[in-house]
């Protein structure tokens, strides 16, 4: 399909010029940044040094975040996570009277830049709306979703509801800004109008800085501008942008985007506890959390030249980012997490699903028990190996259904005539909903969040990441050492060489490459064979069959040349039965050969599923137990 | 094992507070600007309206030019009423008579209220019903120490005050009733009858869904027990409960834990302040938010007694050292009570292959033991 969608800032790499512009210091003469992300819970500080014309980094500091009462002050968490690395480091970087940050570096203390991405008090939370939910709707939510926004509800004329149920929803949320969308240009306008009516009529008040105007990003049929100025302007504090959905082949979301960006810092952020101070310290603007994530993963896409699914698995949410074929596209699921909406997870993917993952015997109603002790008592960790295994288990399942939410986003452009094969049967929307996503065109996939940063062997990360994923190919695996891809992200608006040099060295970790061939056939006939032509020479042949894994090691500074030859019907990429020729990475797992069939295929019972999971575990060397008598007992 | 140079370290989680006689600061706001009903140095009970607010009525959309069978850029030159004017439920507020007088079509006021919006854009009119009032109970009684002029009040009381752990269902209150003689019996259907009505029934370990049913049918305001288990939660709302931000259930019973979820004896201390307590009124709330500004559900217990401490967060935040009381909140120590026992320096491996900062900590029942820190809170008692 050859629709057509915005440049969605595909080029991250080139550094904003305005912003460079602002900076204090000129980038290549810059030797320390400070970076921080001040989260709903934790604000993490990274500090960054360049050594021998090269950018590390050096340190991290960490502080409760102090958003809410009693401190209202974002500021003070940041002071205090700052203050962790001055004590680390010895390096000073606050101002003596703790004021701000003293720049520039005087060759003593001091740093060059300082930059920080914010997600305190829940991020950007944003209501959209638009005509059709298959059409304007989802290109505003999508636009939502890339400026870094928690979409709390979409409001479409077709959305199911009736008028006074849209009011209610609309005045019991209290959202930072609203999105309105809807219609083509040249369209008819009542419509368009009837939405706003009914978006003006509920009175949505918003959710920091009470008695402020709601800022309302307009970017509908642009012939109704002038009736939306007349109508909205006097109860909204409105910014009119062009439409980002033109017509029904076009979608053009950057202007929307930029605007969200504009009123998050002008009209959100002033209105967070301590915000204004935080403003004046940095000299480039704060970003949201996930974009600064986004931006992060767009930088491992542009530097390996391949299709890359990102995912930042949180307490809270899980955002889900890709790029394929230059498309970015963002997903937050906001209640899927592993602290907080633990108990989510458990909730969408049904009790179940989350014990397939565990080869024990174990009681359903105490693991759910457990899963609800986790929500209420959030900064626990695992003591136990079934404490961590059931959570390795629950990641799985959040990210299957991150990576859904996220496929239902990144689709093709529907209601685009082009596409719509339209007969008395089928409706605007049928049909049209597949994803773009060919798992087989994906080269990489990145990781990170606490469960696979805190994971104590590196391979229950790589399985917890295919099991969740299920990338078919061949599929380079990394993850995130400490949590700074938000910090890396920020920085790579202004200084993308430095922020990926850091990514490079110190932040990326490559756990290994994934082969995975797209089939399925009876248990035990064979999926493919492999001839890897090792480092040292070595020839090393193998063969899977269907149901088997099986770990081959290859360090992360090698490569290996393979000839890749799937059996029958199986596909790595060339077609079904096609032999692959390819270089393979390694990592600090090797090379894992997955033959249990894409889609991926769990044994029925639970005795043969419980077997074949512990052959899995034992091929990887998973936990530190006996896989023929695997009891695990808590003392 | 040698100990932390400081000498004291802080808990990642604080502990939930249980105290038989505290001054309580209870800021009673509105959630928009309205009007303040009573004045500082009053006193007041449960259900004194302490403030008063309006919220814009209930809006509705009559799609009027279609009604009327006019132009929708002309639908102003039909209308009776003018946006800004009061109407009248029944009352024509808009017409046309055409065809010699013979056709007549007219719309209607559905209720009292306003006449907001004309559309020249949809031929849509929006009225609006009369304000709706938000009432601000006292919730606990004591005195009004200060009042934030159309914001609300602050109540300063005396209580017995026990946090929580988990709850669901708003404020509430009624008379303490001990159902279980001991900390380690569940709350079962069978116990409670219509006599309980109006009352808070404190039990042991947990409490089954049939007995909150029973307990919603007959009457009762409250429920305090040790533990409730995820099922029985679920089977008594009819749907499960994805993120902890509670209080909001359309029920008219509060239930709160005070220990967790599964079965779980209530901590000795509480159970037996609880047993002292019985015969007074507590205002109880299950409203509970983990994320952004933590709220755990609360039991209070409001008395004349004059009190030296006063509640505040720095008390939940006090360091931890050697001898101070904890409780494991995670396996395989799970809701076991101890001490600290030291607090050995750096990083320790656990069993999962983590490492961690640990403490050791001696339990009640004389087994010292590794646990994370993060797996710990504190009592404070």
């Amino acid at each position: 399909m050859d629709d057509k969608v915005s440049s969605e800032s595909n080029n991250v790499w080139v550094a904003d010029a305005a912003a460079v512009s602002k900076l204090r210091v000129a980038p290549e003469k810059m030797q320390y940044i400070l970076a921080t992300d001040v989260g709903s819970t934790t604000t993490k500080a990274r500090f960054f040094h360049k050594k021998d014309g090269v950018w590390r980094f050096l340190q991290a500091g960490e502080s409760p975040t102090t958003v809410e009462a009693p401190y209202e002050d974002v500021t003070m968490g940041v002071r205090n996570a700052v203050a962790e690395v001055e004590e680390l480091t010895g390096h000073s970087i606050l101002t003596a009277d703790g004021s701000g940050i003293m720049y520039p570096y005087d060759g003593n203390q001091g740093v060059d830049l300082y930059c920080t991405t914010s997600s305190a008090g829940g991020g950007l939370q944003m209501t959209v709306s638009g005509l059709m939910m298959n059409v304007t709707a989802m290109s505003a939510n999508k636009a939502a979703t890339g400026a870094g926004a928690i979409v709390m509800d979409i409001i479409a004329l077709d959305d199911g509801r009736r008028d006074y149920q849209k009011i209610q929803r609309i005045r019991s949320m209290r959202p930072d800004m609203i999105l309105a969308a809807g219609g083509t240009d040249g369209g008819a306008i009542d419509r368009i109008m009837e939405t706003l009516e009914l978006i003006k009529s509920s009175k949505p008040r918003p959710r920091l800085g009470e008695g402020f105007s709601l800022p309302l990003v307009y970017a509908g049929n642009s012939d109704a501008k002038d009736s939306v100025k007349e109508y909205m302007s006097d109860a909204f504090a409105l910014e009119i942008v062009d439409n980002l959905r033109p017509s029904l082949e076009v979608e053009i979301t950057e202007p929307a985007r930029r605007a969200i960006h504009d009123l998050f810092m002008e009209h959100v952020m002033s209105h967070a506890p301590g915000y204004n101070n935080l403003m004046k310290w940095t000299d480039i603007d704060i970003l949201p959390t996930p974009m600064g994530e986004g931006l992060a993963i767009q930088l491992i896409a542009s530097n390996t030249g391949e299709n890359t699914i990102g995912v930042g698995l949180g307490g809270a949410t899980t955002n889900v980012y890709s790029i394929f074929d230059e498309r970015f596209v963002r997903s937050v699921s906001a209640n899927l997490g592993m602290s907080y909406s633990i108990c989510n997870v458990l909730k969408e993917a049904g009790l179940d699903n989350i014990l397939r993952w565990i080869p024990l015997d174990v009681d359903a109603k105490d693991i759910e028990d457990r899963l609800r002790n986790k929500m209420i008592r959030p900064t626990t960790i695992p003591q136990t190996l079934l404490e961590l295994m059931i959570e390795q288990a629950v990641a799985r399942e959040a990210l299957r259904l991150g990576m859904e939410h996220h496929k239902s986003l990144a689709t093709r452009l529907k209601g685009a005539r082009g596409e719509l094969k339209m007969t008395v049967f089928t409706s605007f929307s049928d049909d049209l909903a597949e994803t773009y996503i060919d798992m087989l065109k994906i080269g990489v996939i990145a990781g990170t969040g606490g469960l696979l940063s805190h994971a104590p062997r590196r391979a229950q990360s790589l399985i917890t990441l295919t099991d969740g994923f299920q990338p078919e190919g061949v599929t380079r695996l990394f993850q995130d050492s400490v949590f700074m891809m938000p910090h890396l992200g920020v920085l790579s608006t202004v200084y993308p060489e430095a922020a990926w040099q850091v990514f490079d060295k110190d932040c990326l970790i490559r756990l290994g490459t994934v082969i995975a061939p797209r089939g399925v056939s009876n248990s035990g006939t064979s999926v493919m064979s492999i001839e890897l032509e090792m480092p040292n020479g070595e020839t090393v042949t193998e063969s899977v069959n269907m149901g088997e894994l099986k770990r081959i090691p290859l360090s992360e500074e090698h490569t290996a040349k393979a000839i890749i030859n799937p059996r029958g019907r199986f596909d790595v990429g060339m077609g079904e039965g096609k032999i692959f020729e390819t270089e393979i990475s390694g990592g600090v797992v090797g090379i894992v050969l997955d033959g249990r069939g894409r889609p991926l295929q769990l044994p029925e019972s639970t005795e043969a599923r419980n077997r074949a999971l512990l052959d899995w575990w034992r091929a990887l060397d998973l936990y530190p137990i006996d896989f023929d008598n695997p009891e695990v007992t808590e003392k | 094992m040698s100990e932390e140079a400081e000498g004291k370290v802080y808990a990642y989680t604080p502990g939930l507070k249980v105290t038989k006689s505290i001054k309580i600061r209870k800021d009673r706001i509105l959630p928009l600007a309205g009007t303040v009903l009573v004045k500082e140095g009053d006193r007041v009970t449960f259900d004194t309206i302490v403030a008063q607010a309006f919220i814009p009525g209930e809006p509705e959309i009559l799609n009027a030019a279609p009604k009327l069978n006019v132009l929708k850029p002309r639908l102003n030159e039909y209308m009776l009423k003018q946006v800004g004017d009061k109407i009248v439920e029944g009352e024509i507020i808009g017409q046309n008579i055409y065809f010699f007088g013979l056709m007549k079509k007219f719309l209607y006021a559905p209720f009292d209220g306003t006449l907001e919006t004309i559309s020249k854009y949809s031929g849509r009119v929006i009225v609006r019903g009369a304000p709706i009032p938000i009432d601000v109970k006292a919730y606990v009684p004591g005195t009004i120490v200060e009042v934030i002029s159309n914001q609300g009040v602050i109540i300063e009381t005396t209580a017995s005050f026990i946090q929580g752990i988990f709850g669901i269902g708003g404020e509430s209150f009624g008379e303490i009733h001990m159902i279980t003689e001991t900390e380690n019996e569940p709350i079962t259907e069978d116990m409670i009858t219509s006599e309980h009505a109006g009352m808070v029934l404190v039990g042991g370990s947990i409490v089954t869904a049939e007995a909150m049913k029973k307990a919603n049918e007959v009457g009762v305001v409250g429920i305090v027990t040790g533990g409730i288990s995820s099922k029985d939660l679920t089977e008594f709302l009819g749907y499960e409960i994805g993120v902890a931000i509670t209080g909001e259930e359309a029920i008219n019973i509060t239930v709160i834990a005070t220990e967790s979820f599964g079965e779980m004896p209530m901590a000795k201390h509480t159970f037996d302040m609880l047993k002292e307590l019985e015969g007074q009124m507590a205002s109880i709330n299950g409203s509970t938010q983990i994320r952004a500004g933590v709220v755990r559900p609360e039991i209070m217990v409001p008395h004349l007694e004059e009190v030296e401490a006063v509640l505040s967060d720095e008390n939940l935040d006090a360091g931890m050292t050697s001898g101070t009381r904890v409780r494991a909140i995670r396996a395989p120590y799970f809701g076991k009570l101890g001490k600290v026992f030291s607090l050995p320096k750096g990083l320790q491996q656990l069993e999962t292959e983590s490492k961690a900062r640990v403490m050791e900590i001696e339990f009640d029942d004389g087994v010292i033991a590794i646990v994370p820190r993060a797996n710990v809170e504190l009592i404070v008692e």
